[in-house]
């Protein structure tokens, strides 16, 4: 009796807490394979609406007024942008063939975004919808960052194994740094110092110190009763306040939680199948993974290290966007 | 040159002349039959189609590192000299070379003294004892060995609990090769062969105005008063009968092996782990779709692209050591990165199981495990090999 009791007072605890510290913030999650994107209030923890996008919906990103939602419609070989007041694509830019990721810059004026198919990563004048120029980089360019000032854009290129640095006013390559295989995914540090490359099939991080353009470190991970060759990388997200870093570890179904001083994992948080981006709250108290294999998300309480919440979204969801 | 970074420091670019690596696609003009069904391509260009799409990929990430490479693609006539072309190649410093030739012509080309200290990559020879009795130093083997190929579908066929196995093979010695490497794979997953038949088919034309009912025919007398079983394992390399068993057997069952369902290192429908771009480049690049030869000949390039990438180095022997170290990894669009086995220069991989339109399952399956790693499940592990490279 005092035990179910107690299990009551927690569960009371837990979702208090859970609806209190989400307030009102809502994620965007691309489903790779149902061509939507669900919307999920993370007040509530339940998805509120269905919207049908273009094909293949992958990388996606807000507006800087968090507004609109930006969308690589990968098979539809162009950008989407979703109104996200009244959920209604409003817009369809350019975008070379097949784009996967983007970023935006920090003025919001420009999309960079990375062709998988064509070895380009392009460049996306907003305000004219029109491609200002298209850079060539490695074979398969994936990922995407821009530098918090930014003047650096860092592309990574699949099959090439590099991490592209380019330089945004002359729209150049002034350095590569070579990665192990299948670089996905690319995030700068909050103080610009560091960039962190994932490499899928490496299955490592690469922590480049961008004056050098040397790596740092390369983290490896390990789990016990995980297969080695399972633990494939993906997404990577680092708190603003540049202390914690979490790394999606795809078939791993892993979300390793890395100390960025030391570049040392300090914990692994079971989450759905096939993980492959993540995404923060606006207060970064919490992250949203998207699992590829289980149609759902998971929501880690960033503070405790704690999943929280798993929630249906639609067929192998894929990018996530939270405002 | 300096290139501007964007804290106006200057970024020296590398200095000197670029690395040039020339690649020697080496082939012989036997002539191949064309796929039993019309729908098929018939694809002259098998295999250097994937080692030109290797090659762009090698100097697109080469362009960064100063590094070209360079395809030749040497074709000797049926039966030509081998010994010629290994002098001359040798003569003028070309030691890295994608053989897409037959067992014994490899054999003979590999043993020459001019090919001593190449690195030699078959993509096309696919018998066992290359692998367990007969290896070479300077040989790698990127195409899956049959026996490779045979744990896979016997592995998806022990998964699926269809143990009681028929063996139908041809005459050619190839379909004798794959049917042994079936018998094995019966023997190490304890399936049961309940009978084996041979067959003879005269294929004749691709083409005909009439003749499926007579195929139909023939197929059923084939497979008629077998004892009970689960499966027909076909082995038909050379293609000719194996395409008309499905649907045309006396009992209804599965028809897999060379035909039905196929083990193979790479499909048109496999599009996962990125596959979809390497088969888009290939499409757009060749105007049909990737086969297995051209996805061998693009991993055997892009194996000697990666150790080239990583070593700074164009020499065969410093490459050679590089590609059988443990710091070599190779990501080829199946989810894992592929090494070569150290004891036989085999090309770890999994095998995809597919049917004519769709990727069905990926071998090894989930439960063949191995101290090493699950992918030395498949074909000949070292304690089954004689080979002991690299040791």
């Amino acid at each position: 009796m005092l035990q179910r009791t107690l299990m009551a007072v927690s569960i009371a605890l837990a979702c208090g807490v859970t609806v209190d510290r989400a307030a009102a913030a809502t994620a965007y999650v691309s489903n790779e394979k149902s061509n939507t994107i669900t919307v999920v209030d993370l007040d509530k923890m339940e998805p509120v609406a269905t919207v049908a996008v273009g094909e293949r919906p992958r990388g996606i990103t807000l507006s800087h007024d968090k507004k609109l939602l930006y969308i690589c419609t990968s098979d539809d070989d162009h950008i989407e942008v979703l109104d996200l007041e009244t959920l209604q694509v409003v817009r369809t830019l350019p975008s070379g063939p097949d784009p996967e990721l983007f970023v935006l810059s920090r003025d919001g004026g420009t999309l960079y975004i990375a062709n998988e198919d064509n070895n380009f990563v392009t460049v996306l004048d907003l305000a004219q919808g029109v491609v200002s120029t298209e850079i060539p980089v490695g074979v398969e360019p994936e990922g995407m960052a821009i530098s918090p000032d930014n003047k650096i854009l860092i592309n990574t290129s699949e099959t090439t194994n590099m991490a592209h640095f380019i330089n945004t006013e002359t729209l150049e390559i002034f350095d590569n740094v070579l990665v192990d295989q299948r670089p996905r995914y690319a995030e700068f540090t909050p103080d610009g110092k560091q960039v962190w490359v994932s490499s899928e099939i490496g299955g490592t991080v690469s922590v480049i110190d961008v004056t050098t353009r040397k790596i740092l470190k390369k983290i490896g991970f390990e789990i016990q009763g995980i297969r080695a060759d399972t633990i494939q990388p993906v997404g990577v997200r680092i708190t603003p306040d540049g202390k914690t870093a979490f790394v999606a570890l795809g078939p791993a179904n892993r979300v390793a939680v890395v100390d960025v001083d030391s570049a040392e994992v300090q914990d692994y948080l079971l989450v759905g199948q096939r993980v492959w981006q993540l995404d923060f709250t606006p207060d970064a108290k919490f992250l949203v993974s998207t699992n590829g294999n289980s149609n759902d998300i998971s929501v880690i309480d960033v503070a405790e290290r704690k999943v929280v919440k798993s929630i249906p979204v639609g067929e192998l969801p894929w990018g996530v966007a939270i405002r | 040159m300096l290139i501007l970074a964007p804290d106006g420091s200057e970024v020296v670019a590398a200095e000197g002349d670029a690395l040039h690596v020339p690649i020697v696609y080496l082939g012989e003009s036997i002539p191949e039959p064309p796929p039993l069904s019309l729908v098929e391509p018939i694809a002259p260009d098998k295999g250097i189609a994937g080692a030109k799409l290797a090659i762009g990929d090698n100097n697109t990430t080469g362009q960064f590192l100063k590094q070209n490479f360079e395809l030749i693609e040497k074709v000797v006539p049926a039966g030509g000299d081998l010994k010629g072309t290994a002098a001359e190649l040798s003569g003028a410093g070309q030691k890295l070379i994608v053989a897409d030739l037959t067992a014994p012509r490899l054999t003979e080309f590999a043993d020459l003294p001019e090919m001593k200290d190449a690195v030699i990559l078959n993509i096309r020879a696919e018998d066992d004892p290359l692998r367990a009795t007969d290896c070479r130093a300077n040989v790698f083997h990127v195409i899956p060995s049959r026996a490779m190929k045979a744990d896979a579908l016997g592995q998806f066929l022990i998964s699926k609990k269809w143990m009681r196995w028929v063996l139908i093979y041809g005459v050619n010695d190839a379909d004798k090769a794959f049917a042994d490497a079936i018998r094995r794979s019966a023997k190490r997953y304890r399936a049961e062969i309940v009978e084996e038949r041979g067959y003879e088919f005269k294929a004749g034309s691709r083409r005909t105005d009439t003749g499926e009912q007579q195929v139909r025919e023939q197929m059923t007398q084939l497979t008629q008063r077998l004892p009970d079983y689960d499966v027909l394992i076909v082995a038909d390399e050379s293609e000719v009968f194996g395409e008309y068993l499905p649907y045309r057997t006396w009992d209804p069952r599965p028809v897999v092996g060379t035909s039905g369902l196929v083990p193979t290192a790479w499909h048109r429908s496999q599009e996962q782990w990125g596959g979809t771009q390497l088969q888009r480049r290939f499409t757009r690049a060749f105007n049909r779709w990737m086969l297995e030869r051209d996805y061998a000949a693009w991993e055997a390039v892009r194996t000697i692209g990666e150790a080239v990438t990583r070593t700074s180095s164009g020499d065969a022997s410093t490459l050679r050591n590089y590609i059988v170290s443990d710091s070599f990894e190779l990501a080829a669009f199946k989810g894992k990165p592929l090494t070569y086995r150290k004891w036989d220069q085999q090309l770890r991989q999994p095998i995809l199981l597919a049917t004519p339109l769709m990727l069905v399952s990926v071998s090894p399956q989930e439960g063949f495990l191995h101290e090493r790693t699950p992918l030395d499940s498949l074909g000949h592990d070292e304690p089954d090999s004689a080979c002991r490279l690299n040791q």
